[in-house]
């Protein structure tokens, strides 16, 4: 068997491959369900319903998809430019800490001037955050997967003493957890009575910003082309550490948004355990969407409607929710052979 | 045209045939190779050399046909099997690790992938053994990526010899090579064909053509038109088999020189790896003037090239665009001051593959001209895009291609149109013709002389002596980062510029001193 490279791929080509990819995870999962003595159609049906079978279910699923996007995107927009930025995860504890600091009282202004001055302060701390890497790469070539990576670890632990000593709540009873943020720091529900709130909605116009500043601006075009031939960027005298440093900026305030959308959002407070590993999860979203700013968006979604559903189903039928964790792994790896396919045929001799 | 099967036939094509969507990249070729001969391949780009070849060693499958190998049908699509049965390769884009040295990048395959430890000296002796054998000069030690275009294509050959290839396929092989380095070629290449070995041999150049083969074929569409006992035909009659019209080379006049627009006083770069830098480099590029650089390759005429690009600055020296000393050089310095730049490898340096012609047309313009205040100017990119495909003839469906699709012909017409567009006064034109067939060749030249009469100043890098003597109004040899004094056109001998090249003269020179 061989491969070999389709000049022209035509639609079927493109769409084909991934869905059959998709399928291809179902039938694993499958497979799986049946191993731990649950009935496959039940176990899927479960998941479905748990994940948007009602008001409630579906609110839960746009919730747990709002993170998601943002570090999604904040993944695809460094991974185009060949910035291998793992430190998501740090970008976004980034936002969350500098909102809890300046959302628990001590900017004593009303919501419409508090909420966007929070979001930029996020944006700014996050952008710092992986900033650091990126000129570490830009100007010594140290590699920013190691880089951004170790950085998780060391923000985390930044995070855990901040929450023991300087940003502990006094109230709190021993928890890891801030003090909660002020009424006008949070971000008010999109509909009254329903629990999904202003993050989601502003993740959904991040995403789309980033695809106008893909396809429609000169940043766009320079990140572009950076990530696809950088020496053929600098040759054509396209400042490419500049555009580097940039894409840093870019994809760190993202990720932050992430950490201020579930601490003004949902969370209210800064906690230990705020991110399940959104900055990871990140990944798989971008690789899911092929790095398309709006596939990020039915990427994270699909990842979100999976653990959510599958968090139901587990405690409906008892299904382990490991379940979801494979069926993303699954998916994953099927979609990276899948976006292989699109552009090379196999020939079998 | 099948010969009947002869104890000596090697290897035999039959109805090789090969479809990629609507394009019939070969149709029905048909030949045989006998042991001990060289068969050029000739055709234009596009033709279906490249497929052919790439079909008999196995990277492609053919839709019809078989490749026989020593009397033994191959399998199709296998390239170890090709491997094994004694064909070696060397492909014109190469296809080396820049991170390994040279010996490690021959060995890499040839052992079995278990192997837990590779014999490492021994393996360094066999191919320091075999450089010797075959007059391959290359440090068996060096990395890849520091050596040159030339060095690299040697350690290509060394890689076929080195796993006992008995059947030689050579793509373009002295598109990268100087006149010795070819001639050095050639030798080796008779004492293959001494020892047994048999060679199928891909060129545009026809003198080379006529030099080295036995017998000559030519593609054309994917056809094969004709077939010629190499002793029987002519340079003519191979041109015009080859483009299907008769083929005229363009007559270069004498230019009047002008005002100098770009003059180097005592300029050093530094070194890169085993490259090296300019030395005290004093040269001027003249208005209405081809300035021809001749030189074996890997002696600083990167460094150079680097240079006029902005991609590097001089470390001492002066430099002066148009009479004032340039500063803050860069490569976008360097374009807002008129320097267009061709570079020496279009695949890597010179286009985006995956970006659409568009794209690429506007990738040194875009800030200036397709952008207002961040957000780009798209249709008007377009209509730049389509403009330079109608003006510089770019053959492809349309502006919306990913110029990974051209033909390298086609792919430099694009960057010339890319250059030229924008009024450049200063033309840096690094192996412009590298790989193309005669008629983008004659275009590209065209153009070129076209720019000078225009006033512009062309420095024109080629490891191609025939094209410098040729084009060039002046010349200057570079030899280990040394830069001969100018000699103007007609008054250098080949012969006089192979001493330059090989820098007994500097030598010389720096003895009386």
């Amino acid at each position: 068997m061989r491969l070999e490279p389709i000049a022209n791929p035509g639609l079927a080509r493109t769409t084909l491959p991934p869905a059959l990819a998709l399928l291809a995870t179902f039938g694993v999962a499958a497979v799986l369900a049946l191993v731990a003595g649950g009935n496959p159609a039940l176990v899927f049906g479960e998941i479905v319903k748990g994940a948007v079978g009602s008001k409630f279910a579906l609110l839960e699923t746009l919730n747990r998809a709002t993170p998601l996007i943002f570090t999604g995107l904040a993944v695809s927009v460094a991974f185009r430019a060949k910035l291998w930025n793992i430190g998501a995860e740090a970008q976004l504890y980034a936002g969350a800490v500098v909102t809890a600091v300046l959302g628990t009282g001590a900017l004593p202004w009303a919501a419409p001037a508090l909420l966007p001055v929070l979001a930029l302060a996020a944006i700014c701390a996050g952008a710092l955050v992986l900033l650091v890497p990126a000129l570490l790469k830009t100007r010594f070539g140290v590699d920013e997967v190691v880089t951004t990576l170790l950085f998780n670890f060391i923000f985390l632990l930044f995070v855990s003493y901040l929450l023991d000593g300087p940003l502990k709540d006094p109230m709190g009873m021993g928890w890891p957890k801030s003090a909660r943020l002020v009424a006008e720091a949070r971000l008010p529900r999109i509909v009254d009575g329903l629990r999904l709130h202003w993050g989601f909605a502003l993740a959904l116009i991040c995403a789309a910003a980033v695809w106008v500043i893909d396809t429609r601006t000169t940043l766009g075009f320079e990140m572009r082309a950076v990530g696809q031939n950088a020496e053929a960027a600098r040759f054509a005298g396209i400042p490419v550490t500049a555009v580097i440093l940039k894409t840093a900026l870019l994809s760190g305030g993202l990720a932050a948004l992430a950490g201020y959308s579930e601490v003004a959002g949902l969370k209210g407070a800064l906690t230990l355990d705020l991110s399940p590993g959104f900055g990871y999860t990140g990944i798989v979203v971008a690789m899911l969407a092929m790095l398309h700013p709006l596939g990020v968006i039915v990427a994270a979604l699909f990842v979100a409607a999976i653990f959510v559903g599958a968090d139901a189903m587990s405690r409906n039928i008892g299904v382990p929710t490991y379940i979801a964790d494979i069926m993303l792994a699954t998916a994953l790896l099927l979609m990276v052979l899948a976006i292989l396919l699109t552009r090379f045929r196999v020939r079998r001799d | 045209m099948v010969e009947p099967a002869t104890p000596e036939t090697v290897l035999r094509l039959t109805g090789i045939t090969k479809r990629f969507g609507a394009v019939t990249a070969n149709d029905a070729v048909s030949f045989a190779l006998q042991k001990g001969e060289v068969i050029a391949l000739l055709g234009e780009n596009g033709a279906g050399k490249t497929t052919l070849m790439n079909i008999l060693f196995g990277q492609y499958t053919a839709d019809e046909g078989t490749v026989e190998i020593f009397g033994r049908q191959m399998p199709p699509g296998h390239p170890r099997a090709a491997l094994d049965a004694g064909v070696g390769m060397v492909h014109q884009h190469f296809t080396l690790a820049g991170n390994l040295t040279v010996w490690e990048n021959i060995v890499l395959g040839a052992q079995p992938l278990g192997a837990l430890s590779l014999n490492a000296s021994a393996a360094r002796d066999k191919v320091r053994a075999l450089a010797a054998r075959f007059h391959l000069k290359v440090d068996p030690d060096a990395r890849v990526g520091r050596l040159t275009v030339g060095e690299r294509q040697r350690v290509e050959i060394l890689k076929a010899l080195y796993r006992d290839a008995r059947i030689l396929i050579l793509d373009e092989p002295t598109a990268v090579l100087t006149p010795q380095e070819t001639d050095a070629l050639f030798a080796t290449l008779r004492e293959a064909i001494g020892l047994g070995l048999s060679i199928v041999f891909i060129s545009h150049k026809l003198h080379e053509v006529m030099a080295i083969s036995d017998r000559v074929l030519v593609l054309r569409h994917g056809r094969l038109v004709a077939e010629r006992a190499t002793a029987q035909t002519t340079r003519h009659e191979l041109a015009a088999l080859m483009v299907g019209a008769e083929v005229t080379v363009p007559e270069v006049a004498q230019a009047s020189p002008g005002a100098p627009l770009l003059s180097l006083r005592r300029v050093s770069t530094p070194d890169s790896g085993t490259a090296p830098g300019l030395q005290a480099v004093t040269m001027t590029l003249c208005a209405g003037q081809i300035t021809g650089l001749a030189g074996v390759s890997g002696n600083g005429q990167a460094a150079l090239s680097d240079l006029v690009s902005g991609l590097i600055a001089p470390t001492s020296g002066e430099m002066d665009l148009a009479g004032a000393p340039v500063r803050g050089w860069s490569p976008r310095t360097a374009l807002a001051q008129g320097v267009a730049r061709i570079p020496e490898d279009r695949h890597k340096t010179g286009t985006i593959a995956d970006f659409d012609l568009t794209e690429n047309a506007i990738l040194e313009s875009y800030a200036s001209r397709f952008s207002r205040r961040g957000w780009m100017d798209w249709s008007g990119a377009r209509r730049f895009a389509e403009r330079l495909i109608a003006t510089y003839d770019v053959r492809c469906p349309g502006p919306d291609i990913r110029v990974r699709l051209l033909s390298g012909g086609n792919m430099q017409k694009l960057i010339l149109g890319r250059v030229l567009e924008s009024g450049a006064r200063i033309i840096l034109a690094n192996q412009p013709v590298r790989g193309l067939d005669i008629g983008a060749v004659s275009y590209v030249h065209g153009r070129l002389t076209a720019a000078r009469d225009a006033g512009a100043a062309v420095l024109l890098i080629s490891e191609d002596l025939d094209e410098i003597t040729r084009l060039s109004d002046v010349i200057h040899v570079i030899s280990e980062g040394r830069l001969s004094p100018p000699f103007a056109r007609g008054t250098m001998q080949p012969q006089e510029l192979g001493i330059w090249m090989s820098g007994q003269r500097f030598d010389e020179a720096g003895h009386a001193a």
